[in-house]
Order: C-alpha cells, then sequence, then structure tokens
C-alpha cells in the first residue's frame, strides 16, 4: 500500500484552507497512510490545527528557525529528505504549493501534475487545461513518485475533530541563504478569507472606484460574505491583488457567488465555476457572465446593491 | 548581466478553445497564436532592466516548431536584442523546458531569468521553480515588481495573504504576475527592425538534452457546462430567489 505525503500550507501563523482539501483528495489514491507535514517556526499551533483533520495519519512537524516564513527555496530541499518513503507528494495549489512543489519536483527529478482535480485511479488523473476550457486525463508511471498540487476547489474540506499523533521530525538538509523573506503586508481583513468563504460577493471595472467599491463591502458584511473582484478591478486599483478570482487569482467554491459589474470573460469564469450558485447582476444583457449564472438581474449596480443590502438589512 | 526571457507560443487569450469530438485534443487549425501574456510582461521586465543600465542584453528563447519563430521576432520588435529558437515538433512537458533553459543558460552565461508564471494554454505554472531548482539558484514566483541593486534583487509577490516582498541573490529565476508591468506596443519601425536582428536556431540534441516526457495524455473532454438560469425582474424577485434556493436566509 501506498503512502501520501501532503506539505501543509500556512502562513507562517496558522494553517491555511488548502490542507484538508488534499486530504480528501488523499483519500481517493486509496493510500494506506496519509501523513501532513508541517516546516514552520514555531510549528506547534499549525501542526495542532493539521492533527484534527480526519484521515490524516500522522502529522509531522519540522521546526527549524529557517521556516519561520514559507519560502520555498528554504523549503524545498526538507520536503525531498522527508518525501524518500512516500509514493505521493501533495500540496494546495494556492500560492504556497504552487511556488514550493514545482521546486520539489525539479530536485526530485520528476514532473508535476498541477491542479489535480479529481482521481481516476492511483496514477491517472485529470486537470484543467485552457482556463479549465478542457480537461485531460493523464497517466504517471507507477514507479515514478506522483508530485501533484491540488485543485482545491474540486475537493471538498476533510472534516476536524481527529486526533492525529504529532511527531517532531528533523531534516539535515543544507539550507540556502540565498533566499531571504523581507516582509509581508497582509491584507489584514476581519472579513471571511476569500478561498473558503461559503459566500463571496464581487465587483468588477463598474464599481469605478475605490470609493464607490465600499457598497460591495457593506453587501457582503450583511451576509457574512468574503469579497472578491475582477482583474479589471485590481489593475484600476480598487481593491488589493488577492481579492481576484479566476484564471490568475483564486479558484472559488462558494455556495453563493454573486458577481457585480463583472463582464465574465473566461478567465474569470475558470474561478468561479464550481459555485453551486452564481448570481449575476450587470446592466448589459448581453454580458458574457448570464451565461453561466443560476439567477440573473439586469440593470444598474449602484441602484441594485444599496437595495439589496437594504432588504437583507 | 544577460537577462534570458522564455517566450511561448500559445493560443490567443481572446480564443475560445474548443475540444475535438473525438476526444484527442484541442482544435488548433486556423487559430490565432501569440506570446503567451506571461512571457510578454517577462519579456518587458527584461528591457526595462536592461534600458536602466543594469543588463547588458536580453536574450528570448523559444522551444517549439519552426512557426515560434514568428513569436521570436515580435519579442525581437519589443526589443529583445537577439532570440534563440530550440526546435521540436514534440509536446515539450515543463521539466524538459527547464532542462533546456539550463542548457542555454550555461551556454550563455546568464544572469537573470525571467519566465512568465504561467502560460495559458497548459496552465502548469511549473517552469520557473523547476528551472531554478535544477539551476540551484533562487526563485521569486509571481512577481508584481523587481528592483536590482548590487547582485540582488528585492521583489514583491503577490501570494493569497497579501503582497511579500523577498530578496534574492543573483543569478535568480523570476516569474512575471499580471500587474509586473504594462507591455508596450510594437511599432511599425520596430517590426522592420526585429528582422535584422539575430535569431538563431538550435536543437536540444545540440544543446545535450534529450527528451524525458513523464506524462501520458489519454484524453482531453470538454468541460460540464453550467446550464442556463433564470433571470429574475428586481430586487425583491432576487431576494425571494436566493430563499428560495436556501442559499440565503
Ligand atoms: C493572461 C490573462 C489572465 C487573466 N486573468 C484574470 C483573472 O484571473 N481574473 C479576472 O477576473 N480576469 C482575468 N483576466 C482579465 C479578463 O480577460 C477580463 O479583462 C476581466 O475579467 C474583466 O473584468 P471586468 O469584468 O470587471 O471588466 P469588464 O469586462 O470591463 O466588465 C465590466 C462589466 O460591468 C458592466 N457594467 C458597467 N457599468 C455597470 C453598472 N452601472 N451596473 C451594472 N453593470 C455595469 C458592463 O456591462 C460589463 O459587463 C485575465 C486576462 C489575461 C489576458
Amino acid at each position: 500500500m501506498s503512502r501520501v505525503l501532503i506539505i501543509a500550507d500556512h502562513d507562517g501563523k496558522r494553517l491555511g484552507g488548502g490542507a484538508a482539501r488534499c486530504v480528501t483528495a488523499a483519500g481517493k489514491l486509496g493510500a494506506a497512510e496519509i501523513h501532513l507535514a508541517v516546516l514552520a517556526s514555531p510549528g506547534g499551533p499549525i501542526a495542532a490545527e493539521a492533527a484534527q483533520i480526519t484521515g490524516v495519519s500522522k502529522v509531522l512537524v519540522v521546526e527549524r528557525a529557517e521556516n519561520a516564513h514559507p519560502l520555498a527555496a528554504v523549503l524545498a530541499p526538507q520536503v525531498v529528505k522527508l518525501a524518500a518513503g512516500y509514493e505521493y507528494v501533495l500540496a494546495a495549489s494556492n500560492t504556497f504549493g504552487k511556488d514550493l512543489l514545482p521546486r520539489v519536483a525539479g530536485l526530485l527529478g520528476v514532473g508535476q501534475v498541477s491542479d489535480l482535480m479529481s482521481v481516476e485511479g492511483p496514477h491517472t488523473f485529470k486537470r484543467p487545461i485552457y482556463a479549465g476550457n478542457a480537461i485531460i486525463t493523464v497517466e504517471s508511471p507507477a514507479d515514478v513518485k506522483l508530485v501533484a498540487t491540488v485543485r482545491t476547489a474540486s475537493f471538498a474540506a476533510a472534516a476536524g475533530g481527529g486526533s492525529a499523533p504529532i511527531e517532531v521530525v528533523g531534516t539535515e538538509a543544507a539550507l540556502p541563504a540565498h533566499t531571504r523573506f523581507v516582509s509581508l503586508n497582509a491584507a489584514n481583513n476581519d472579513r471571511p478569507e476569500l478561498q473558503s468563504a461559503p459566500r463571496v460577493i464581487s465587483g468588477g471595472r463598474a464599481l469605478g472606484s475605490a470609493e464607490n467599491f465600499k457598497i460591495i463591502y457593506a453587501l457582503a458584511d450583511r451576509i457574512g460574505a468574503a469579497v472578491g473582484a475582477s482583474r479589471a478591478a485590481v489593475d484600476a486599483g480598487y481593491v488589493p491583488s488577492d481579492l481576484q478570482v479566476g484564471q490568475t487569482g483564486k479558484i472559488i467554491s462558494p455556495a453563493l457567488y454573486v458577481a457585480i459589474g463583472i463582464s465574465g470573460a473566461i478567465q474569470h469564469l475558470t474561478g468561479i465555476k464550481d459555485a453551486r450558485t452564481i448570481v449575476a447582476i450587470n446592466k448589459d444583457a448581453e454580458a458574457p457572465i448570464f451565461e453561466v449564472a443560476d439567477v440573473g438581474l439586469i440593470g444598474d449596480l449602484f441602484k441594485i446593491v444599496p437595495e439589496l443590502t437594504a432588504l437583507l438589512g | 548581466m544577460k537577462i534570458l526571457v522564455g517566450v511561448k507560443r500559445v493560443v490567443d487569450y481572446n480564443v475560445r478553445v474548443r475540444v475535438k469530438p473525438d476526444g484527442s485534443g484541442v482544435a488548433l487549425d486556423g487559430v490565432k497564436m501569440s506570446i503567451n501574456p506571461f512571457d510578454e510582461i517577462a519579456l518587458e521586465e527584461a528591457l526595462r532592466i536592461r534600458e536602466r543600465g543594469q543588463a547588458t542584453e536580453v536574450i528570448a528563447v523559444a522551444i517549439g516548431p519552426e512557426e515560434v519563430q514568428t513569436q521570436l521576432r515580435s519579442a525581437l520588435a519589443m526589443g529583445a536584442d537577439r532570440a534563440i529558437l530550440v526546435k521540436c515538433d514534440a509536446a515539450v512537458e515543463p521539466r524538459d523546458v527547464a532542462r533546456t533553459l539550463l542548457a542555454v543558460i550555461g551556454q550563455e552565461g546568464i544572469g537573470l531569468a525571467i519566465l512568465g508564471k504561467q502560460a495559458i494554454d497548459d496552465d502548469a505554472g511549473q517552469t520557473g521553480q523547476m528551472l531554478a531548482a535544477l539551476w540551484d539558484r533562487p526563485q521569486v514566483s509571481f512577481a508584481s515588481k523587481i528592483d536590482i541593486k548590487d547582485g540582488v534583487a528585492v521583489a514583491m509577490r503577490e501570494v493569497d495573504s497579501g503582497i511579500e516582498t523577498i530578496e534574492v541573490d543573483l543569478p535568480a529565476v523570476i516569474t512575471s504576475d499580471l500587474r509586473l508591468n504594462e507591455p508596450r506596443y510594437i511599432k511599425l519601425p520596430d517590426i522592420m527592425k526585429a528582422k535584422k536582428k539575430p535569431l538563431a536556431i538550435t536543437d536540444m540534441a545540440t544543446l545535450g538534452v534529450s527528451l524525458a516526457p513523464q506524462f501520458k495524455v489519454l484524453k482531453t473532454d470538454a468541460p460540464p457546462q453550467r446550464a442556463r438560469g433564470i433571470m429574475v425582474k428586481d430586487v425583491p424577485e432576487l431576494v425571494a430567489e436566493l430563499k428560495k434556493r436556501g442559499v440565503l436566509s
């Protein structure tokens, strides 16, 4: 029976939302054991969170001072040491995993499956290409260690309530000094996290300014939703870049997604295809967003959004 | 310092690709091809670094069939000093692209490699990081700002939790995010000038690289389509509909 090693995503303080989804994906591989590795300093709090994910057989903690901030060049040699004895190495396909895993694969001398979206067999997987406009089924040789990033929107998070043993492990890997953390300008935000929120309200170019974008925040706050945005809204500086949804931003799967003043370019739609209910508010009846929306409302957002916020109060 | 920029020929981002009915791939006949948009951004950044006097030469490198010369000529028209086409008609996995670029890096004595963070055809997002691993040099993925000074690059990266700033020693590999810059437009005289710029053609064997594909693509499917929904006429109707669907209480 095979073994799966998942590299837990974190921001240095808290476990990211991707790990629990990777556990669900790993469960479909028919593996005997699923281990979750936490490379952090301090590692304790993150490991304690990780241990609660059901389905995890063991949490491995590598607590070196160098791991205080997740730098791929520093983490990758340690992951390579840890990966011995595992048939699969997985991480979430968020910026943590996308940065780290190809470097791990490079060091291991193997290829990678990016954005694994379904497990068809122990060595056969589906993944999207062309912004999700085509899905390929790929097969990897059984005797090659499989390195993959997991498309988190395709897998539900494994439940909490578990209590996996936590094992502190050392790696003697020599770590490079050529890459140094300077700072993280975190969007300090009391709102729900975009990637895991069950409800998301997104605004597009039509909002016209950061000031106007406040009506999106107000609506989101009214129903406890996270806020998202199109690339155009981010590029124009209305909102920070970590709110971008789409092919090159975040891929999300909320129960409710409300696109307001967003035209529905394919690059944006890629990010929301897995939403259960998509609502579109747009003044242009021909906007492509209406082709994918479950519920559409044609009209001026500057009239509709305040009315909606008021009605939900 | 010489800068290498990776250039990939991909289906233009405005094209809505169609999966072939027999599941053998996507239909590419007669489809408009362009430089991968992220590679254009990578090239623009390299040109700006050179224009600031911090690089001596920008070399655009592509791997692919003969036709890729069109995209390399565009790169030259944008301002690359010269181009290298590594001719290869087979599909090349990111790992082999990284191995090939590494061979070029060794041959040319490259001080900085800038690639796109992903190509919009296979959306793999691997090549830069794999190249950095094989080269045993730092990587800055998803860069949205780069400052170069005294053999060090200070870069901002777009990460899920915000903007991270890191510092790396050169040589290094940087992958470009969308907001790194806005690529310049090519002007007609530039196209004329580009015709005279050197475009060398080589192949994997000459570079000492042999392809070692790992994956077999068994089939290509169209994604499941979302059914067209309903239209509501006003806000009260919208709220009623969402409550009915159980997504609002
Ligand atoms: C390589 C690449 C990657 C990309 N990645 C992404 C990505 O990850 N995410 C992403 O979102 N985009 C991405 N894009 C950009 C994408 O192609 C679109 O340009 C972008 O999504 C458009 O944003 P928008 O819908 O806000 O703006 P627009 O397309 O300008 O749409 C604005 C909409 O607002 C409507 N509107 C205007 N005024 C009002 C009003 N008063 N009331 C109601 N409606 C109104 C208009 O009818 C229109 O439909 C990418 C592009 C490229 C080339």
